[in-house]
């Protein structure tokens, strides 16, 4: 294959990574956004909505796209549940308290990880694709579903941008996020909405995991890269800016998809990580994020 | 808080260090060896207790102290052929310099921002290992050969891989940062430390410089973590990845938070604590990490002080 179209293969990988990562970036910084809590186990939420995604397709049975459809629906509603029990029972107790918080997530990632290790076991496993249709270009045949991937992704984006500035569930999580006490003195239920956001987050990354599922097979330990790269996207697009998550989603993914191609990946992701190191010495508020507090 | 007297304070030093001393020669081989190691990690805690504890910096990346003393040694024996008590010393010195970095770079940030900057370079220092896998060995690690681990002093050697001496030197380490890092906390400097962790705006109108402060605590604390690190990797014979992943960045914060942050015998009290309890319930389960888990959630629950910090609220203010 020529350069041209190697490139275009590594920039579709690339796009298809953005999808998954805007999305799990997106429930990331939503959480950090409105609730000022750094969910460390939000990586492990991804995973759960994998997994899950993986048992209830092989429940189902049937036709593949059957099964794939129910684990898109279910699967990100059992992890929301379980997002909300943890909230109530541990954040909620530490009043929000960022250090203790964080310490807590990491506490609730290890004890996920280890619950799917024994439940779930070692084993990677394939969930199949809901079609199989191949595009084919001049060069070479492209998956359908991944592109479908791309395509459902950035309508759940929009989707949720437009919950966030159009509709009255979006004003009161942006009221919560400006300034909670002023908007508690409101009569805005601030608990409420915090149990609501974390589970919404956690959801995001479990729609995430059950869209790439079938691309990447379910395990038990691939919450870790998601949470990085998804760091990564929050620093650099600017904490709590959409926008700004969904361009540095497709920047990172873009990036990380053809330096992984063209050269090694472990050398991808030292540039990326000291990169963003840098971003959050010298320009904390992100790059697109305007300076906050 | 109370405060502590210092006759009392040394005394109990003197007399937990000297307890250690004295169980050397009545606990069975198994836990003979076990509490040598416990001792070195206990080291990177107290290390890890300087800035988490008294500078109230919460790091989530000290695993790159750890393993920066770590590599600083056992590549020093493997690769460069260094004799033992250099090689510790270069160990420490990687620590130290890389501390002083990460320091300069991250001390600009604050809050959360800092936890994930230090997470961000230890992630970095982690790949670089796997990156230069030739010479480090990589995720399969390297074994400091028995050989290279002999402390001569002219015409008498010790050698390292006995138990005994494995022991007294684990306690000689430990002995030494105890007291160290206990007269520091009771220092001047100690006092202006546990200043800027309770209101570092006020220190700083004060007209303390409060960045070099904590750049000194970073230093301090780095350098504290490499000596454990190069210890681990003299006295133990191995090097490996594993010990620069986020999980042993985690593991010191955790025993810290479980003796007791900001006392001085709470990083051995809590990295005791886990390891007797990783190691009862590694009988029934091979799901320690859930251990380490529900450990983590519960003490910022219920126990955000700690054993000793508990302690010392309730009944002996005097605890160092």
């Amino acid at each position: 294959m020529h350069f041209g179209p190697h490139l275009l293969l590594a920039a579709l990988e690339g796009l298809v990574t953005s999808a998954v990562l805007a999305l799990t970036a997106l429930g990331l910084s939503l959480v950090f956004g409105v609730m000022r809590v750094v969910n460390v186990a939000h990586g492990e939420f991804f995973m759960l909505g994998a997994v899950l995604a993986w048992a209830i397709t092989t429940a189902i049975g049937g036709h593949p796209a059957l099964g794939f459809l129910a684990a898109l629906v279910i699967a990100p509603l059992i992890v929301g549940a379980i997002a909300l029990v943890a909230e109530r029972l541990v954040l909620r107790r530490l009043n929000y308290n960022p250090e203790a918080t964080i310490v807590a997530t990491i506490g609730m990632l290890y004890i996920i990880q280890q619950l799917a290790l024994t439940i779930y076991g070692p084993e990677a496993r394939p969930v199949e694709p809901p079609f199989s249709y191949r595009i084919l270009l001049p060069w070479f045949g492209y998956s359908g579903y991944k592109l479908s991937v791309i395509a459902t992704s950035a309508l759940l984006l929009i989707a949720t941008w437009l919950v966030l500035t159009r509709t009255k569930i979006g004003l009161i999580m942006r009221a919560t996020q400006y300034d909670s006490e002023t908007a508690q003195a409101f009569g805005i239920p601030v608990g409420r909405v915090y149990g609501g956001v974390f589970a919404l987050g956690a959801m995001l990354a479990a729609i995430a995991a059950a869209l790439i599922v079938p691309i990447s097979q379910a395990h038990y330990l691939m919450g870790q890269d998601p949470l990085l790269l998804s760091f990564i996207v929050v620093i650099i697009g600017g904490l709590g800016s959409l926008r700004g998550t969904v361009v540095a989603a497709v920047l990172i993914g873009l990036s990380d998809g053809i330096i992984s191609m063209f050269f090694s990946p472990t050398l991808a992701k030292i540039i990326a990580t000291l990169l963003v190191a840098m971003v959050l010495v010298f320009r904390p508020q992100g790059l697109f994020g305007t300076a906050s507090r | 808080m109370s405060e502590a007297s210092p006759a009392k304070a040394y005394s109990l030093h003197l007399g937990v260090i000297a307890l250690l001393f004295v169980l050397s020669f009545l606990l069975p081989e198994y836990y003979h060896g076990l509490l040598a190691r416990i001792m070195v990690l206990a080291v990177f805690a107290m290390g890890y207790n300087m800035l988490f504890g008294y500078v109230g910096l919460l790091s989530l990346g000290h695993a790159m102290f750890f393993a920066a003393g770590l590599y600083g040694a056992g590549l020093a024996v493997i690769q460069l052929g260094w004799g033992v008590p250099l090689a510790f010393l270069g160990g420490i010195a990687c620590g130290a310099v890389l501390a002083l970095l990460i320091g300069l770079l991250a001390l600009r940030t604050t809050g959360v921002a800092f936890m994930i900057v230090t997470m961000m370079f230890a992630q970095v220092f982690y790949l670089l290992i796997l990156y230069f896998a030739t010479w480090t060995g990589g995720d399969q690690g390297m074994v400091v050969p028995q050989p290279a681990r002999v402390l001569s002093f002219g015409a008498t050697s010790l050698e390292l891989t006995n138990p005994t001496v494995r022991y007294m030197t684990a306690l000689g380490l430990f002995s030494i940062v105890l007291l160290v890092t206990s007269a520091i906390v009771r220092s001047r400097y100690g006092r202006v430390l546990v200043a800027i962790r309770e209101n570092e705006e006020r220190t700083k109108m004060l007209g303390y410089d409060t960045f070099s402060n904590k750049l000194a605590a970073v230093v301090i604390s780095g350098t504290i973590c490499a000596a454990s690190g190069a210890a681990y990797a003299l006295l133990f014979g191995y090097i490996g990845s594993s010990f620069a992943s986020v999980q042993y960045s985690i593991l010191p914060l955790l025993w810290v938070l479980l003796g007791g942050a900001a006392t001085t015998l709470g990083p051995l009290i809590g990295t005791l604590f886990m390891y007797y309890v990783i190691d009862i319930t590694s009988g029934y389960t091979s799901a320690y990490l859930l251990i380490v888990g529900i450990a983590l959630i519960l003490l910022v629950l219920f126990f955000p002080k700690g054993i000793l910090g508990s302690i010392r609220q309730r009944w002996l203010g005097w605890l160092p």
